[in-house]
């Protein structure tokens, strides 16, 4: 019997199309727009001006405070200006534009692909690195690493996981990593072991890439306390409490962080952006993206500059499709759809997904037929339909009581509706309002 | 059986009187003073419940007005000068007086001024629409057109416009109380002085972008260029974030800053056509 969590869950078709197609380093754009908000915290503060020369690797943003990160230069060239642009949302946020001139590095980063294991440094030095590099969790909620190892007082990590689970449908950027990186990967890992003082590590990987599996299962035994565990397909597997359940087997409470059953998730690009961090002294400014979909004519994971445009990502898949419905920055169940094609890719883009007309089309809702389809499959254990409801008629006291901030997002609850009602749509409203309402509680 | 029917009488009236009895004492005991005023001045409200006032209906405010001892605080948006003078005068107090009012939805950017960019599939309603992202345009500061106002209107006073794409407010109808623009998630609409024939010269846009992305996401967007400003007699019109803004109560209808709106931003409603200049007519029977 292969472990899973137990609340909950659903199987959407995988779609893993690009999964056998090599990572593929795309070279820089002609121009990027970096944002300063590309994790969860306060955005980072520009340090460069217009006109100014950068090299790859510099630091162009400041961390502004402890729950913040630094964000450097993707590219080499001149800044052309400090300003707003629009993001994923159509909403404005600041971000560096650079004009490419050649890729020159900083003299720092070691460029080799020589795989370095120094486990020298110690903890706190280590976490310096990883604050310094700016990285955030690359499974897509980009929280900054270098808060994650630092628990708070009085509570002690005890276990390691690191989420090779990739329970997204069509996404492979994690797989491919795994496959291609798995010596780096797992000296992160004891890196942020290290970090963390605990002596335990479990990489938890879904039963659907038995390759990665026994790769990583193999590689392993050469590192001191890490394992690897195969997990059944369900999706929200890589969900932080979702992996915790299905491998330790301890449910996180309602409201608290995982380190309260000692436990702290890192991702697996995590690990293998921490590894370039601490060994080749590189900062986080590319990442893993996969690019698919069934219409597109190359599907592929591409190794990109943070800032490059979406369009030229989509170019190097083999262009546009003509009969695309929806671009969507991230997986098919929790990315959300791009209002126009210059939106850049930042630390948290995992894939990018071009759907067809007909399966981007959301069916006409209607009403709840009390069917609870939903309430089984919420993997958190709450009563999606019930929070539509007091979400959409503003009564923020009842959803939350009906414990609304648990909700992970996870789009489980609309992809199951009979109804096709966008549960989730409300939801994330409601939860919204109800977060405001608790921050000014606390002023 | 006629002994039954008199014991029964009999029990009955006895079962009867006393519940009368102790009913009237309990009554005499626990009575609740409740000042007969207020039914009075419930009387003289509209009976709108809608909340215009800041209470939760008119029971709620007559009972405030009551309590307060004090109109100055107070208003109904509803019933206006006449419904207040009439409280004021059962109260034996004074009332303050307010201008008219009415909702105004700033924003012109039907589908012919603002083009399509994207098209949004989520949750029809425009709280949840704002929240996620910025609108089917490039503005990200207009009408999204789901509705909410609709929905929040009581008085039947706003009408979907889906051949324009942008809500509009009918004047008769609209009582100024408010809820619509509470309901709206972009902060459009605006309660205004009514004036005479319900006239209005108003800055139809809220875009605060700079002159050239207003102007691309939509053709009536004020650029804030500050024309009308310099052009305005009366110190009505401000310019802030790159946004021209007619305050309706130092506004005094004149309309010169209509003609100098490079954008057409400004817009003039219920005026009689404007007479031709002679230089114009010259030029046109030139033609």
């Amino acid at each position: 019997m292969l472990k899973t969590f137990k609340l909950g869950g659903v199987h959407p078709p995988e779609n893993k199309i690009s999964a056998g197609n090599a990572i593929e380093v795309l070279p820089p754009p002609k121009s990027v727009f970096i944002p300063v908000a590309q994790h969860i915290g306060a955005p980072a503060t520009p340090v460069v001006k217009r006109g100014d020369l950068v090299k790859t690797g510099q630091l162009i943003a400041k961390s502004s405070s402890f729950v913040s990160t630094n964000i450097h230069a993707s590219v080499s060239g001149k800044v052309k200006k400090v300003d707003f642009a629009a993001d994923s949302s159509g909403y404005p946020k600041q971000g560096i534009f650079i004009d490419v001139d050649g890729d020159e590095w900083v003299e720092e980063i070691d460029r080799s692909e020589e795989l370095v294991k120094n486990f020298d440094l110690d903890g706190q030095a280590i976490i310096n690195k990883i604050q310094e590099a700016g990285i955030v969790g690359l499974g897509g909620a980009t929280f900054p690493t270098h808060v994650k190892l630092v628990p708070p007082k009085g509570m002690k990590a005890e276990v390691l996981l690191i989420n090779g689970v990739e329970c997204e449908p069509y996404l492979t950027s994690d797989h491919r990593l795994m496959l291609e990186k798995a010596d780096e990967i797992l000296t992160g890992t004891r890196l942020l072991m290290k970090a963390l003082k605990v002596e335990k590590a479990v990489i938890g990987i879904e039963n659907n890439k038995p390759d990665a599996i026994q790769l990583l299962s193999e590689k392993s035994k050469t590192f001191e306390g890490i394992s690897v565990t195969a997990l059944k397909v369900k999706y929200p597997q890589g969900g932080e409490k979702q992996l915790i359940k299905a491998v330790t087997g301890k449910e996180v409470p309602s409201g608290a962080l995982p380190i309260a059953v000692g436990a702290v998730v890192s991702n697996v690009g995590t690990a293998f952006a921490v590894y370039e961090a601490v060994q080749k002294n590189k900062p986080l400014f590319e990442r893993v993206v996969t690019v698919t979909g069934k219409n597109v004519a190359k599907p592929s994971n591409f190794k990109v500059r943070v800032g490059t445009p979406t369009s030229e990502l989509i170019e190097a898949a083999g262009g546009l499709p003509e009969d695309t419905g929806k671009v969507i920055s991230g997986g098919p169940m929790m990315g959300r759809a791009v209002s126009s094609l210059n939106v850049p890719v930042t630390k948290g883009t995992s894939g990018i997904l071009l759907m067809k007309n007909q399966e981007a089309k959301r069916n006409e809702p209607i009403t709840c037929i009390r069917c609870s389809r939903c309430v089984s499959v919420c993997p958190m254990g709450l009563e999606p339909y019930f929070l539509k409801v007091v979400s959409e008629k503003q009564v923020f006291e009842r959803a939350e009581e009906n414990r609304i901030m648990d909700c992970i997002e996870c789009g489980s609850c609309s992809y199951t509706c009979p109804s096709s009602l966008p549960l989730l749509d409300y939801i994330r409203f409601g939860k919204g309002k109800v977060g405001q309402i608790i921050r000014s509680r606390k002023k | 059986m006629s002994i039954t029917v008199i014991y029964t009488i009999a029990t009955l009236s006895a079962i009867g009187t006393s519940a009368a009895v102790i009913l009237f004492f309990v009554a005499q005991k626990f009575k609740v003073y409740e000042d007969p005023r207020i039914d009075e001045v419930e009387e003289a409200l509209p009976a709108a419940n809608c909340g215009g006032c800041g209470y939760a209906g008119c029971r709620a405010f007559a009972e405030a007005c009551v309590k307060e001892g004090d109109l100055s605080d107070l208003y109904c948006p509803v019933g206006g000068n006449e419904t207040m003078n009439k409280v004021a005068e059962i109260l034996g107090l004074e009332a303050v007086k307010k201008e008219a009012r009415t909702a105004y939805i700033r924003c012109n950017g039907t589908c012919d001024h603002r083009p399509k960019t994207n098209q949004f599939d989520g949750a029809t309603t425009c709280a949840i629409a704002s929240s996620v992202y910025s609108g089917e345009t490039d503005c990200q500061w207009g009408c999204l057109g789901y509705g909410d106002c609709y929905d929040a209107c009581d008085f039947d006073a706003i009408e979907l416009r889906p051949d324009l794409g942008v809500p509009r407010i009918i004047d008769d109808k609209c009582v100024a109380c408010g809820a619509c623009v509470d309901a709206c998630p972009k902060d459009l609409i605006e309660l205004r002085k009514r004036f005479p024939k319900d006239r209005k010269v108003v800055v139809s846009c809220r875009n605060q972008d700079k002159g050239g992305v207003a102007r691309k996401a939509c053709s009536v967007a004020c650029i804030g260029c500050g024309k009308c400003e310099k052009v305005c007699p009366f110190d009505a019109i401000t310019i802030e974030n790159n946004l021209a803004f007619i305050d309706s109560d130092k506004c005094k209808l004149c309309r010169k800053c209509v003609p100098v709106c490079p954008t057409n931003a400004i817009i003039e409603e219920n005026f009689p056509p404007r007479r031709v200049k002679k230089e114009e007519k010259e030029v046109s029977t030139a033609k």
